[in-house]
Formats: structure tokens, sequence, C-alpha cells
């Protein structure tokens, strides 16, 4: 238990004495994607490997003295090249490790300094990156937020405190008033990472002016885009350094409770947090003055139970508070009644992980990096068709091409680039034509686009584009939360609309009525949920109309991905008439004569496919 | 009946979360891990003990995608359509898993309540995709037909 600056600044002076004379480390990537790789047997294998072979190994940091410190970390970012396992001081990263490669690690690398090449990172090319420096992937990131995430270990509050933790936190208490921090975060001109955008100074400036009290602080880590996992990884990884932003926060604008909302789908973030949480009361930095100071801050952690509508503001204090999440008409808005109806300053993860780095190297530091109107940097997770799926953090205002061909990789196995989703089912897609877009807030608005979440979707020639809009307002449709009818229904038409066209029914009419309900609906409904539905629709008719045309009117699809319109026939040379394929076929679309040519009747054929594998001829052939 | 609520057990989770109205989503949650679904027999009860009305607790129960009022099978399958995984072609294995599991369209869970096969939007492993996860371990890079020697795998150790 901490009772005044001194201690804490004895604890951490401790912790970073006990980080130097570590000998050695060995870091096991423990993100999701790596656990589900079986990063938990390869941490037990090295374990084991160090007793047997008797090298100490100070698994609990400090208390266990020196030698070897084997530890968790978050995500290292190269989910599919998992399981990663990075060994200091060298450097030396190793990919694919499974549980028989501990022990050549071991005798090698830490016991005799040498690097296994078999294991290491080969890039396109095939030449070997010992380093993580060295691979194409990281040389254009920059790790601002995510800086300790991978490089300490995720579950242990003292190593968050070698590497300069709380120490914003403890400036933020003794030596700066609230006022002064929240100029300082306005200045630094950070803006929302959840999605908007909204200047985050001036969010906790009209808490702080607030005279009700009690003031809440909500961490929005609800994280609903399908495909994004930046927050994940953030309350993976480095727990603390959020809740770090959390206290600051409540510093700030005097709020004494802070309420973390986590996605049900996050379990190991959930695990994590509750750990951090209970380290901090442990350490006495939440709970009642804390440090000595008068300053007292409770967390709080919330489980969400599966609907997207939770991450919208609104929605999200509701469920918080017990009730269904339906968002509720603005204003007020939440900074005057939030959270129990009180003021609340309500922030994405991102958002609070960016404070303690403002609060410590100050707001000029902050505004050195990425653009004039958005400082910073962003997380991204890429994935979809590219080379290099993962983890990103770049300077906002990065261009797009930087983004796919740089950091990325460009696309996989050469094929072609089509579009990139931004911002998941609220966001819109982006072509070659915006290649040098810059991604930041005001460039992404102007080009109709959004950051939003983050996700970045990355689309070949092979994807169909039509399927994909209908895949995002499937997605939407469900998670509508049914209070407003243009969203509750309008999302069903345009949805209905979009089977129709993607299985080959489409009409004439229906690129029309499409957006004539995307505008209604961006009109008139009552949350960003039905707002925003409509853009993944808008944006592919407007860079692919053709696309769509092709479904309607040739009904075909040029990406050839929609089953439905797929079509078989008969390759006459190779039939041998056996009539096998005629018998199978569950809606008789076969016919034909014994020994002579069989066919396939277009109309009647499901393209259920059950022919294509029963012919031994292999004269039953697929065509778009 | 095997699955007859256990009623010391709701007594703990609501001293638990003090009776508050505000944690009802809470003990919703600690319930559903218990009995891997909500049965009907705790509406009153929480009613009783929070004071909020059991129309306002089954609202949240059906609002609440994680919460189910049927029993859940006994293995729990979760196939992730986020859209990582949607583009990485995920809905062939989720038909897989359904024609292996024989579920009749619309049905989720398997008549002898062996098996729940959910569709969910990204687990947050989305390098890995396409992913599953069975009973908590996820199961990266999966295919139509490791779907399949998945479930046979799981049958056997049943058989033995
Ligand atoms: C339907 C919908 C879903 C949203 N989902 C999220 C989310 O998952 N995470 C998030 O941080 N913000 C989400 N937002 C934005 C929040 O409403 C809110 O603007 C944000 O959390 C504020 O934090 P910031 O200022 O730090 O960005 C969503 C908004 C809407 C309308
Ligand atoms: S989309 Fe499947 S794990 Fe993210």
């Amino acid at each position: 238990m901490l009772r005044s600056r001194q201690e804490l600044k004895d604890l951490r002076e401790k912790c970073q004495r006990s980080a130097q004379d570590e000998v050695r480390k060995i870091l096991v990537c423990s993100g999701t994607g790596c656990v589900a790789s079986g990063a938990e047997e390869v941490y037990d294998q090295f374990k084991a490997v160090l007793e047997r072979l008797k090298i100490p190994c100070s698994v609990k940091f400090i208390e266990d003295g020196h030698g070897v410190g084997l530890k968790r970390s978050g995500c290292q970012a190269l989910c599919e090249k998992g399981v990663l396992v990075r060994v200091e001081p060298e450097g030396y990263l190793y990919t694919k490790v499974k549980s028989s490669d501990c022990e050549v690690i071991v005798t090698e690398t830490v016991q005799q300094g040498r690097h296994v090449e078999r294991l290491a990172y080969k890039d396109h090319d095939g030449a070997v990156c010992k380093r993580t420096q060295e691979i194409p992937f990281f040389k254009r990131q920059m790790r601002l937020v995510l800086e300790n995430c991978g490089n300490i270990d995720a579950e242990s509050i003292l190593e968050y405190l070698a590497a300069g933790g709380y120490k914003s936190f403890e400036k933020a208490i003794y030596d700066m008033s609230s006022q002064e921090i929240i100029k300082e975060i306005a200045d630094s001109k950070l803006r929302g990472r959840g999605g908007g955008g909204f200047p985050t100074g001036y969010k906790w400036q009209q808490v702080y002016r607030q005279k009700l009290f009690p003031k809440y602080i909500v961490c929005n880590g609800d994280e609903g885009d399908p495909g994004a996992f930046m927050d994940c990884s953030i309350m993976e990884g480095d727990p603390h350094r959020m809740l770090e932003g959390m206290l600051i926060a409540g510093r700030a604008v005097g709020a004494s409770d802070g309420y973390i909302y986590v996605r049900a789908e996050y379990p190991l973030a959930v695990r994590r947090l509750k750990k951090a949480i209970a380290d901090l009361e442990e350490y006495g930095l939440s709970g009642e003055n804390i440090l000595g100071s008068d300053f007292s801050f409770r967390f709080h952690l919330n489980r969400g139970a599966g609907a997207f509508v939770c991450g919208e503001g609104s929605a999200l204090t509701a469920s918080i508070e017990g009730k269904r999440g339906f968002p509720r008409v603005k204003p007020p808005r939440t900074v005057e009644h939030g959270l129990f109806d009180k003021p609340t300053v309500l922030n994405n993860v991102e958002t609070f992980a960016n404070v303690a780095v403002i609060i410590d190297k100050g707001s000029e530091f902050y505004k050195s990096i990425g653009t004039e109107s958005s400082p910073g940097t962003k997380a991204f997770s890429i994935t979809g068709n590219i080379e290099n799926t993962g983890l990103i953090e770049v300077p906002l205002g990065m261009t797009l091409k930087e983004v796919i061909y740089d950091v990325g990789g460009g696309m996989k196995g050469g094929k072609k680039f089509k579009a990139v989703q931004i911002g998941g089912p609220s966001g819109a897609c982006l072509t070659e034509e915006h290649f040098d877009l810059p991604l930041d807030f005001d460039s992404l608005a102007k080009a109709g686009a959004m950051i939003g979440s983050g996700g970045l979707v990355v689309a070949d020639e092979d994807t169909c584009m039509v399927e994909l809009a209908r895949f995002f307002m499937n997605f939407t449709q469900r998670e509508s939360c049914g209070k407003c009818i243009p969203c509750r229904e309008g999302t069903k038409r345009m949805l209905l609309i979009l089977e129709r066209i993607v299985s080959g029914n489409g009409r004439a009419t229906d690129i029309d009525n499409l957006l004539d309900l995307a505008i209604t609906i961006k009109e008139t409904a009552l949350c960003g949920l039905g707002k925003t539905a409509p853009s993944p629709v808008l944006s592919t008719i407007k860079n692919f109309e053709e696309e769509y045309q092709a479904h309607i009117v040739d009904r075909q699809c040029p990406a050839h991905s929609c089953e439905k319109l797929k079509k078989y026939y008969i390759e006459p040379e190779l039939c041998k008439g056996c009539s096998k394929c005629a018998k199978l076929c569950p809606t008789n679309a076969i016919s034909g004569k014994a020994k002579e040519i069989y066919s396939i009747d277009p109309i009647i054929c499901t393209r259920c496919g059950v022919c294509v594998s029963s012919c031994k001829f292999v004269a039953i052939k697929e065509a778009w | 009946m095997e699955n007859v609520v256990n009623m010391d057990f709701l007594e703990e989770i609501v001293s638990y979360f003090k009776r508050s109205p505000s944690s009802i989503i809470a003990m919703l949650q600690e319930i559903q891990e218990k009995y891997r679904y909500l049965p009907k027999e705790i509406f009153p009860f929480l009613s009783k003990s929070t004071g909020l009305s059991e129309a306002r607790i089954y609202s949240l129960a059906t609002f609440y995608e994680n919460f189910s009022l049927e029993p859940k099978g006994k293995n729990i399958i979760k196939v992730c359509d986020g859209t990582a995984c949607h583009v990485r072609k995920s809905l062939p294995i989720l038909e897989r898993l359904k024609a292996k599991l024989k579920l009749e369209p619309g049905a989720v869970t398997t008549k002898d309540l062996a098996f729940t096969v959910e569709v969910v939007a990204c687990l947050g492993a989305c390098g890995l995709s396409p992913v599953i996860t069975l009973n908590g371990k996820a199961y990266p890079a999966m295919t139509p037909d490791k779907a399949t020697e998945l479930l046979e795998s799981l049958i056997e150790v049943k058989g033995e």
C-alpha cells in the first residue's frame, strides 16, 4: 500500500533496477491471437525447460531476484505468425514457436546468445529478419500508445511501473491543477479515437464545469466493429496505460468513479483488467485518498452482453445502469446527463491510452506527431486480403497507399487491389483514386468516409462489393435496437434488396430504391447506428455501380464470388452418359438418356454442387 | 429434473451484488455462466431481490444476445463471422458444422443438448481468421474439414 508520492517513486525505482538486473527476458506473446495458437503451452514449456536446466527464472519479477525474466507480453502484432517469442537483450524474434522449440531457444539464445535461424521471420523475398525492427511491417510504424504492448508483462503492475508507469498520474495529482491538466489535453488537440474524433479536452472541460456531483469517467471498450481489435489489444497488452488515463481524467474533472465497459467476446481483456484493477487497489493507486492526496477514485468493470448498439454513448450508460441498451435522443448530452444522470466523461480505450503520454511529454511534443488538425498516432487493424494482417500504429495523416503497401506489404498473393473498407459497418470504402488521401479525421470526412473504429478491411479483385455491402447491412440490421422506425424497418428493406441482388433476382429499380432508403435512414434515424448504417451501400454504389448493374442486369458476379450466380454446365466432350449426376441431383435439374450427353437446366439448378463432386470424369464445370 | 435452480447459489449471487438493480445484468451473466442459460425460475427470485419487475428483467434477457432462455448444449461452438473472418470464408465452416450436427434451420442446439453452435462478430483474433472457439478455446485458421475433425475428436472422446 503506497501512502505518498515518495513511496511510489521508491517503488518505481526499485522496479527499474530490478528490470535492469534481469540479464535476459523471454517475452511470450499472450494476446488473444497467440493464445489461440498455443501461447500458454509454450509459456509452461519454457518454465519447465528453465527449471530443468537450473537457470534461475524470475517469473514474478522483483520477488524472485535476478535471472531470466519469463513474461506474458501483450500482442506483438504479427498474429498470423504466432506463437511469437522475443528474447532480449538481443531482440531476436521467433515465429510459429511450438513447445518443442523451447529447448533450442533456451540452449542457443538464452544461454549462448546465438540466433536460431529456423524460427526467424522471413520477409516477402525470403530474407531473414532477426529483429522486430528489421521487419518491413514495423519500419514505417510509430509506437506511442502501443509502446509497452508486447514489451512488458501485461499482467504485472510492477513492470508497468518499471516502464515509467503512473508517472503522469503522479504529476497530475501533485504538480498540476485540474485546469492545467485539461489545458494540456486541449492544447494537444487530442481527438476521440472512438470514431467521431471529438476534441477530448473540450469534453473534459464541459464536465469540469458541471456543478452536479458525483461525476463519472466511463471507458468505452465495447469495440463493436466486427474486424477491429485495437482496443482489445490495448486492454489485454497494457491495461494500466488505459487505467492511468482514466485516473488522470478523474482527477481533471473531479470524478469519483470510473466504469469500464468491455465487450463480452473479450474474456482475456476482462481477466487482465480485473487483475490490473485489483493490483491498483492493493498498491493504493485507487480507492480513498490515493497516495495520501485528497483524490479518491474507484474502478468498476462491466461486461457487455452482446449488443453492438451499446457502443453508442447513451446506450452504453443505460447498459451500465442495468437497462436495455437503447440510445436516447440528445441533447441532453452525456457530459451533462450521462451515467446515472450525472456529468460523465465518456471516452474510448485508445483515447485514454493517449493521455499519459501527453501529460508526461507535453502537448508540444504530441502535436509534433501526425497532422495539424489530427495530431498523434492511430492504431488500425488491417485485415482481409493483405500480406501482413495485424495491429498497426502509424502517425495520423499517413496516406492510404503507404498503409497498404509500405506497412501492409501489399496484396496477398499478388492479386489486384480493389478497395478498402474503413470504419466497419458504419464506414465507407475507398478505392485506388484515394491512394494519396491522408488518413486523418478531416481528410476522411471530406472524402465521405470516417476513421470510425479503425478497422481496415482490404478487398482484392475476388471480393464482391455488393456482397460486402450485404454483409455489413446484415450486421447492422441484426444489431438495430428497434427503437426508431427508420433504422428498424429501413435496414430490413435495404437488406432484402441486397439479398435479392446477390442471389440473382435483382430488379431494375433496385439501385434507386436503395439510394432512396439510404438517404431517408441517414436523415431520420435516432442514433449513429442508423445514421451510418447506409454508408457501406452508398459508397459501394458510388464507386462500383457497374458491379451492381452486372448482378442486376446480366445476372453475373464479376468477382466470381456470389454462389447463387454461378452456373454449372456439362462439358459434352467429357460426359460419358453414366447418369450418376442425374440420379443424385436433389432438384432433378439434370436430364438426359443413359450413354448420351446429359445437360443441366440452369433455372431448376440450385448450385448445390452435389453433381460436381460426384462426376468421375470431371465433366461438370463452373461458369460465371 | 437435474437443473432445478440452486437457491443458495442465487442468494449468493444477489448478495454479492448487494441486490443492486444496476447490477442486474452482471447477475444474469453469472447465472447464465453456471446454467448455460437463464432458467425461468430465476425471474421471480431476482424480481423480489432487486425490486425490479419481472417484465423488466425478462426484457433484458431478450434484448441482449448473450442471454438464452433455452438450455444450451454442453459444448458451445462459436463461429466468428466478423469482417476479417467473413472475407476469408467463415460461412462454409458454419454450414459444415450445422450439417454435421444435423441442426435444423433456425436451431442452434442439438436435440441431445450436446452442442450449441453460435455465430459471433469478431473474437479479436482477426489475424488468424477464420476463427472458431470451442468452449472458450480458440482454433485459428479453420476450414470446413478441420471443423469436422474437431467435432469427430470430441465425439470420440465422449464415446470412450
Ligand atoms: C452504433 C455505435 C457504435 C459505437 N461503437 C463504439 C465502440 O465500439 N467503441 C467506441 O469507443 N466508440 C463507439 N461509438 C462512439 C461512441 O458513441 C462515443 O462517441 C465514443 O466512445 C466517445 O469516445 P471518444 O471521444 O474518445 O472517441 C459508437 C457509436 C455508435 C453510434
Ligand atoms: S473477424 Fe473473426 S476474429 Fe475478428
